[in-house]
């Protein structure tokens, strides 16, 4: 592990406590799952999303909060069980799709946090409410 | 956010990790809303039972929530199917997707829905559900959320249909939203310049409210009801399913004629008027231009939401002794079709070549798969869902338009 000041904490809201690190895969706009994220592979094929085509398996998933239907909670339980979920679920402002989604799957996720700090690539561990951010290529994952 | 000493204990597990895992749901929901404390729901209605929705995804949470122990604490009904579970095979649905639709029904069956038998309607306050004004009440379906707040002056926010399952296993819900006094009172008031006359015209003046007011509580004034004509209910049911399905209306006023606008005249809205019309752009704004692909209709729908009894019989006696040209499909809870069974109705209709469905909804049903390109319907939200979700193109027009459509 670098050096802690290399790092920068975050304290959001929790929507699911847990503990759980990787590398951040950052939307700029919201995800609806129904119809969005395919829970057979992981990727993600809404047409002409910022994310069409990568795959949110083991990632920490920021994005400003969902969108569609209420169904969509249970694609995230769809990813959990093909064991192809996002490793843990960081919203700017939560709402009941995802939210749901996270309880339901064992996904830790928090909210409230400034996301736009966040780029793809960075590494990320939530532990609780505390979000803690290491700039990409200041620390390799274990 | 306070919590009791029981749902503490069921927090931790006391309960069982089925309740566990409801509550977080439920207190999570709460939470996200600004909700100070729960509240308990004397019933649910839940959503999200077709399995062309749910998907292997929702079949899959739904076992393993059951196998978890998850039982309903409350009163519970659930939403339609996408096929009629007795008739499903003279529908036209293959069998594959039947018995996933069945295992969806098992599932709730298991969780104590309905008593263990759950009869799939959008309409439970047609068979029986009917919260008085004040109850509290967790329902999802948009159309009996609406019809609940607003014609019984009963209390219930948009429940999302995992959120709704959630708080039957826990029989409460979060207090936020509609469930509050200040959040029941209306914020635009509206006036139709194009007074609605049939069960239809009410659904096309939802679609233009609708379309411009999202999440508003409206307060109609002028609408041309009288509190004890026969038909009040459906015209009510029929505005109030427009306007949830093309906003996000949860809850409406009529003066004169809506419980809380009885009981408190001063609910009438202070500032923003709007003026709505011709009803003519409400049913314009929801069908497919006639030089789509699809060039005839091919299939008449009513009864979205589910048919009432008096829709039955219209539809019945406009029937009687005439030869449909198309197939014509009315949608109803398997409760109301045996009284129109019992009354001869349903007898009408299917000697004219038409059917009556019970259980089933077709906008979330396989209708393209079926082979239809065209349906005619003179319901607002059924066009919306037909075109959104159903995928097929939609003339919305009124009831007599759509007969005569089919019999032509």
């Amino acid at each position: 592990m670098k050096e802690q000041e290399d790092a920068v904490v975050f304290m959001g809201r929790v929507i699911k406590d847990g503990v759980a690190e990787g590398e951040a895969l950052v939307s700029p706009e919201p995800i609806g799952f129904l119809g969005g994220v395919d829970g057979a592979t992981g990727l993600v094929t809404e047409r002409g999303h910022p994310l069409e085509g990568q795959s949110v398996a083991g990632k920490v998933l920021v994005f400003p909060g969902g969108k569609g239907s209420t169904v969509g909670s249970y694609v995230l339980y769809q990813l959990a069980r093909n064991r192809l979920a996002p490793a843990a679920i960081i919203n700017q402002e939560s709402e009941p799709i995802v939210a749901v989604g996270a309880i339901i799957s064992d996904i830790p996720m928090v909210d409230r946090v400034p996301i736009a700090r966040i780029r793809t690539g960075d590494f990320v561990r939530v532990a609780g409410s505390e979000v803690t951010l290491w700039p990409a290529g200041t620390r390799a994952a274990e | 956010m306070y919590l009791t000493d029981e749902e503490h204990a069921w927090l931790a597990g006391d309960a069982g990790p089925a309740t566990r895992r409801a509550l977080e749901i439920v207190v999570t929901l709460a939470r996200i809303y600004g909700a100070e404390r729960l509240i308990p729901v004397e019933s649910v209605q839940i959503s999200g039972v077709s399995y062309r929705n749910l998907g292997d995804a929702g079949v899959e949470f739904l076992r393993h929530w059951v196998e978890e122990g998850a039982r309903v604490r409350v009163p519970t009904t659930l939403n339609p199917a996408a096929m009629d579970m007795v008739d499903w095979n003279t529908q036209g649905i293959d069998a594959d997707f039947a018995a996933h639709q069945q295992e969806v029904l098992a599932l709730f069956s298991a969780m104590g829905v309905g008593g263990g038998a759950p009869v799939p309607t959008c309409t439970p306050y047609l068979i029986g559900s009917r919260p008085r004004m004040g109850a509290h009440v967790a329902w999802a379906e948009s159309s009996a959320v609406v019809f609940a707040n607003s014609v019984l002056g009963a209390r219930t926010n948009r429940e999302g249909g995992p959120g709704a399952i959630a708080a039957a296993i826990v029989g409460r819900t979060g207090a936020y939203g509609l469930h509050l006094d200040a959040q029941r009172r209306s914020t635009v008031l509206v006036k139709a310049n194009d007074p609605p006359r049939t069960i239809a015209d009410y659904s096309a003046l939802g679609a233009l409210v609708g379309r411009q007011t999202r999440n508003a509580v409206p307060y109609f004034v002028g609408l041309p009801l009288d509190p004890e004509e026969p038909l009040l209910e459906e015209k009510l049911k029929a505005l109030g399913a427009a306007m949830a399905a093309t906003g996000s209306v949860a809850l409406y006023h009529v003066a004169g004629i809506t419980p809380e606008a009885r009981a408190d005249p001063q609910l009438a809205a202070t500032g923003e008027t709007l003026a709505v019309g011709p009803l003519a752009e409400g049913y314009a704004a929801l069908s497919d231009p006639a030089d789509s692909d699809a060039a005839d209709i091919d299939l008449v729908w009513i009864g979205c939401p589910h048919a009432s009894l008096h829709e039955i019989a219209y539809v019945a006696a406009a029937l009687d002794g005439r030869t449909l040209r198309i197939p014509l499909w009315v949608t109803s809870a398997r409760p109301v079709k045996a009284v129109a069974e019992m009354q001869g109705l349903v007898a009408k209709i299917e000697a004219a070549g038409g059917r009556v469905f019970a259980d089933a909804c077709l906008a979330i049903g396989p209708v393209r798969e079926l082979g239809y390109r065209l349906v005619a319907t003179p319901s607002a939200k059924g066009a919306y869902y037909l075109r959104n979700l159903a995928q097929v193109s939609v003339q919305f027009a009124p009831l007599d338009a759509c007969l005569e459509a089919a019999l032509r």
